[in-house]
């Protein structure tokens, strides 16, 4: 009797302190699962605290009027601003409507053969390939080959090149989104299919291959490496006049400060990421508001 | 009278096959264009496999392939010139791994929270803000590492110059943490419900259920998470650019100067290196060389992927 109750307590002794054990256990976890999430959100802090502390001081009107300049209190970033707008534009220009096209190929039209399964593989692939390869690719197709030198044009059909996979992606996931039943009843009143897709399926799922395009184009804007393998790190103190004319962007502009010796160039380089930076957050602010608001009015 | 009713409905059965078929031909030429569209990607591959290929060749006809894999002294930009590829690759790797060493607990962790600890509203804040991490571009992570990293943090622990492949690490394990802790917190949420609540009605509590059930059952896809972030660390430029210099120096002290492949393929962009020339050739090998290595690691981990989907879909 007494041996049985002796068994009992010290199991029960054993098992209660075992179970504070894995208490304990998982709260060190949970504490250490809290402390990876926000060490990432502390690194983008003190990040953008760096930024803004080195470089707003140096952020003024003037900084967006002047050209680039030997001396770092004078230089500006005009022609890098030009620039950007220009490349992005061109970048738009490729990407949007081949990107949107192949999506509508793959997801409305292709049948489920080797040929789209290839397609498919391959663009996930090319989502992977670094993007000094795709600068590989300018430096020979666009600026040897076809001979526009190391102009907007070249520009933007490499990052057009780059960009592409997650316009087709993003464009995809939309067209997916739109329930079948649409289509169906847009075929059986007798409409073609293209005009089932254009009519019908592409207006619903536009906001959300609007976004994707967004997020296409932030990614294409930060993008320094292919730019100059295409060889467009050079002096340049005018803007833009044409599809052929040289250009600098931000993203290089900004590389350009950093590597510079002197120690001033540092907080122009810092003042470059803020106007960078602003750009992004008004992108993706709009993207995600765009997103928001036809969520909220969409009836399925 | 009846005869000529058919013979009515059937012109105007023969107008409407007339216009649908023109309906139709005018589509072609749509089809055509979409269709052109979807297998750009396809000659974009051959593009960069034949450009890659072209130079390659010729550099290869002046360098045996052993030399360049084997070799330890890479000075193609001296007068006597060298072409071994391993102080680059080493560098590659080895920023690489530092990279790994920082997104992998801390993103497999944050993982662990986001899917199976943190409550719908944490999540809703925490995601957006980890996904602006990686949305950043990386001139402003080499900036980060140059201005932050090297001055305030390594340089007081003993470092001794600015440049060092271990920020550049640093760097870019801020870069792609938010990859792998995305990526992984996908493959916990498709680890399906009732093996939680299997774990649950035999007594674990969350940590144990998070431990021992959904991060084995998990594996896989974290396994590719990690892979693909691996993946992205190689091929990442500008940062390895800014920040570990352009010393190719074969070394293991991470704490030194060295130069990645990519750091390699920028600094004689940089120059006015005219195409004919053995310079000009090397960017292609090495660009074809982080190629196949990246390659090999994104097929591998889509490869995992898709096994890992098959299991719980």
């Amino acid at each position: 009797m007494s041996t049985a109750q002796h068994t009992v307590a010290t199991l029960g002794g054993r098992s209660s302190s075992r179970l504070m054990f894995r208490r304990l256990a998982g709260r060190l976890f949970l504490g250490l699962c809290v402390a990876a999430t926000f060490s990432g959100m502390l690194a983008l802090g003190v990040l953008l605290f760096t930024v803004a502390s080195d470089g707003v001081g140096r952020l003024n009107w003037d900084f967006f009027t002047s050209y680039p300049s030997r001396f770092a209190e004078e230089a500006g970033a005009k022609s890098a601003i030009y620039g950007t707008v220009w490349v992005m534009g061109f970048t738009a220009l490729f990407a949007v409507p081949i990107g949107i096209g192949a999506a509508i190929y793959l997801e409305e039209f292709a049948s489920r053969n080797w040929l789209t399964k290839v397609i498919e593989t391959n663009i996930n692939n090319l989502a992977g390939v670094p993007s000094v390869i795709y600068g590989l690719l300018g430096l020979t197709l666009f600026v040897r080959l076809m001979a526009l030198e190391r102009s907007v044009l070249a520009g933007g059909l490499t990052l057009a090149l780059l960009v592409l996979p997650i316009v087709i992606v993003a464009s995809r996931e939309g067209l997916r989104a739109v329930p079948p039943s649409i289509r169906e009843a847009s075929l059986g009143l007798g409409a073609t299919k293209w005009q089932t897709v254009w009519f019908q399926v592409l207006p619903p799922a536009m906001p959300s291959i609007l976004t994707g395009i967004i997020l296409a184009l932030s990614r294409a804007i930060g993008e320094t490496a292919p730019l100059i393998m295409i060889g467009a790190l050079t002096f340049i103190a005018f803007t833009p006049e044409g599809p052929l004319s040289q250009f600098t962007t931000l993203s290089i502009q900004i590389f350009n400060w950093i590597s510079r010796p002197q120690a001033a160039f540092a907080d122009t380089a810092a003042a470059g990421i803020i106007v960078l930076l602003g750009v992004l957050l008004v992108m993706n602010g709009f993207a995600v508001g765009l997103r928001m608001y036809f969520e909220r009015r969409r009836g399925w | 009278m009846s005869s000529m009713a058919s013979a009515g409905s059937e012109a105007a059965f023969a107008a409407r096959a007339r216009r649908r078929r023109l309906r139709r031909a005018k589509e072609a030429p749509v089809y055509v264009f979409i269709l052109a569209c979807a297998m750009l990607s396809i000659v974009t591959t051959v593009g960069i496999v034949i450009v890659l290929f072209e130079e390659t060749y010729r550099f290869f006809e002046e360098v045996s392939v052993i030399d360049f894999l084997t070799g330890t002294k890479w000075t193609p930009l001296f007068t006597s010139k060298l072409f071994g590829v391993l102080p680059l690759l080493n560098a590659t790797l080895m920023m690489a791994l530092g990279a790994m060493l920082i997104a992998i607990p801390l993103g497999v962790l944050a993982a662990v929270y986001l899917s199976e600890y943190a409550p719908p509203m944490v999540r809703s804040i925490v995601k957006p803000v980890l996904e602006v991490l990686a949305g950043i571009p990386t001139v402003i992570y080499g900036y980060f590492a140059l201005q932050f990293i090297a001055p305030e943090i390594l340089q007081p622990l003993g470092q001794r110059t600015v440049l060092s492949a271990a920020s550049a690490s640093i760097a870019m394990g801020i870069l792609i943490l938010p990859l792998v802790a995305s990526l992984s917190e996908d493959a916990m949420r498709s680890v399906p419900q009732s093996l939680r609540e299997g774990a649950y009605g035999l007594g674990s509590n969350r940590f144990e259920v998070a431990t021992r059930v959904v991060l084995p059952a998990a594996l896989s896809g974290i396994l590719a998470a990690v892979i693909l972030a691996a993946s992205r660390a190689v091929g990442e430029t500008m940062i390895v650019t800014i920040a570990s210099g352009n010393q190719p120096i074969l070394s293991w002290n991470p704490f030194e100067q060295m130069q990645a492949m990519t750091a390699y393929i920028v600094q004689v962009s940089l120059g006015d290196t005219q195409r004919g020339t053995i310079e000009y050739s090397t960017i292609f090998a090495i660009g074809s060389l982080l190629f196949v290595v990246t390659l090999v690691m994104n097929i591998f981990a889509q490869w995992l992927l898709a096994k890992f989907r098959e299991e719980y879909d």
